[in-house]
């Protein structure tokens, strides 16, 4: 077939310098003429009015690290199907396609079964504390 | 290479002199630099036609926001205040640059340059219409998937380095939000790439015809649910309204940017309104026939067979027709994802991580089996033809 052209990937690469240049150019172009006087007061950070007490790196909650773990499986779930999706019609078209429907369905199954588990654990539940709370009261309630 | 912009001119006698005399006169191979400088340029057209896209959209937007709530709107700059847009960007680079002391420099001043450059890699496979794509890649929608991530690295590293307490949950919300709702968008793509058998635009767009029911969306009744579930995580995923709690301005201030002022805000904002374009062009490739026009106008050859047109002219009359069709679609959902804002209340967080994980990722998997289970019991037919041909067999009986 056809050799290696990597002609294609060409706009890719303007593309992405074009973005710096534009985002660059007018802050460059910008500054030389907005003024330019900061004060003490002028770099803290925001905060309504108040003075700032103490960093905002601290301790976060931990509801967002446990939505990037389950993220970090489903999407190399997805970045596994891309593949498989992308010849499923010519497979079909040869009369492979119970193969790959029954690979793809046991794939799929797997992975809804870790949602599915998620799910009970409660780890889809943005209030979890309050929902295990309700539960211990109604417990204790018999 | 085929189907980029440069194959499109290439077609034309005038470029092939062109590569030939400078061959000649340079001594090696021209293709490559004549194919960059072609390159170079419609990058240059693209870019500068969606910056100012992007800048119409937020003129776009406060004009139907006033609409909706039966005010005016901008109309003291240019006729209708049209130019809105140019004056808030003058106002913008004017703008005094502050930089938080107790911010870490370096990703503040990065995080607007990787919205931008996530953004605008973006562009190079939005298909306008079959010759006027810069590029179409083989890998097209993955590519654009995961360059479209990037926003979201920008967005979490705008809140995060500005070490504001607001900045900080709206950079946190922000992340969560955007990596949520790319597993249903993500899914719902896959399941448009199993009906098309291709990660490639052209092929994508290539299995779909220019009449409504030869769409994808109407290809099954899953394609048809997926559509929505796409547009709604797309509209999550480009922190629009009902899903803008990453800069939620009556709870954080301003969200994620509420330490960027002047122009680098102004990027942001740029980023935003380009990617909203390019979830709606998207939406429109998979799932409304893309650039495809109807009675394949597109390709010329009619106009060349009944009107005995140029080729040449035909097919750029065929590409003209095709950008409109494909313009005309995308900004129909865009116009579609400013009426939302306007509409609807802003979603709480709790409502939001439960309607992506409970609701729109369980319907993308459903999606998705179904369309694989679609496509094997039915051999690809789409539900349209399905009953087209059993009424004619049915009729043929009688």
């Amino acid at each position: 077939m056809s050799t290696l052209n990597l002609d294609v990937y060409m706009p890719v690469v303007i593309l992405i310098v074009l973005a710096t240049l534009v985002a660059g150019g007018s802050l460059l172009v910008g500054g030389l003429i907005r003024p330019h006087n900061p004060t003490k007061l002028k770099e803290t950070a925001y905060e309504c009015g108040e003075e700032p007490i103490g960093t905002a790196w601290a301790n976060f909650n931990v509801r967002f690290y446990v939505i990037a773990l389950i993220f970090i499986i489903f999407d190399v779930e997805s970045s596994l199907m891309f593949p498989v999706a992308a010849v499923f019609k010519r497979f079909n078209e040869i009369g492979l396609g119970g193969t790959l429907l029954m690979s793809v369905l046991t794939f799929v199954l797997v992975l809804v079964a870790g949602l599915v588990y998620c799910w009970k654990k409660g780890d889809l539940d943005w209030v979890k504390s309050f929902h295990a709370t309700k539960v211990n009261i109604a417990a204790k309630e018999k | 290479m085929n189907s980029t912009i440069f194959s499109y001119f290439s077609q034309s006698k005038e470029l092939s002199t062109i590569i030939s005399g400078l061959s000649k006169s340079l001594g090696f191979d021209a293709t490559s630099l004549v194919a960059f400088i072609v390159f170079a340029i419609a990058c240059l057209v693209v870019v500068g036609a969606l910056a100012t896209i992007g800048g119409l959209g937020t003129y776009a937007e406060r004009k139907i926001s006033a609409d909706l709530q039966a005010r005016q709107g901008p109309n003291r700059v240019g006729p209708y205040g049209i130019l809105q847009f140019l004056a808030d960007g003058v106002k913008m680079i004017l703008k005094e640059d502050i930089i938080p002391a107790n911010a870490d420099r370096f990703t503040f001043i990065l995080a607007p340059f990787l919205c931008m450059i996530g953004v605008f890699a973006t562009l190079a496979v939005v298909p306008f219409s079959s010759g006027f794509t810069l590029t179409d890649l083989n890998v097209g929608i993955f590519y654009l998937v995961g360059m479209a991530s990037l926003v979201g690295v920008g967005v979490f590293l705008g809140g995060y380095s500005s070490n504001s307490k607001w900045s900080m949950l709206g950079g946190m919300r922000g992340a969560s939000q955007i990596i949520s709702y790319e597993i249903p968008a993500t899914i719902t793509i896959i399941s448009i790439v199993l009906l098309a058998g291709g990660l490639s635009m052209g092929t994508l767009i290539g299995g779909q015809g220019g009449m409504p029911q030869e769409w994808y969306m109407f290809h099954n009744p899953f394609a048809f649910i997926g559509f929505f579930v796409y547009f709604i995580s797309a509209l999550a995923e480009t922190n629009r309204a009902p899903f803008d709690l990453p800069e939620a301005e009556s709870e954080l201030v301003s969200g994620y940017h509420t330490e960027y002022s002047g122009m680098r805000f102004g990027l942001f904002a740029l980023a935003e309104y380009i990617e909203v374009f390019v979830v709606c062009g998207v939406a429109t490739a998979l799932f409304l026939g893309g650039y495809k026009v109807p009675f394949e106008l597109g390709t010329g050859a009619i106009l060349v067979e009944k009107l005995g047109l140029d080729i040449m002219l035909a097919k750029n009359i065929g590409q003209v027709l095709e950008l409109g069709s494909f313009f005309t679609k995308t900004f129909a959902l865009y116009y579609v994802v400013i009426w939302v804002r306007w509409t609807l209340p802003r979603l709480r967080v709790d409502q939001l991580m439960t309607l992506c994980w409970k609701y729109l990722t369980p319907i993308a998997i459903f999606n998705l089996l179904g369309c694989a289970v679609w496509m094997y019991a039915f051999n690809g037919k789409s539900i349209y033809s399905l009953i087209f041909e059993t009424a004619s067999t049915v009729a043929g009986h009688h």
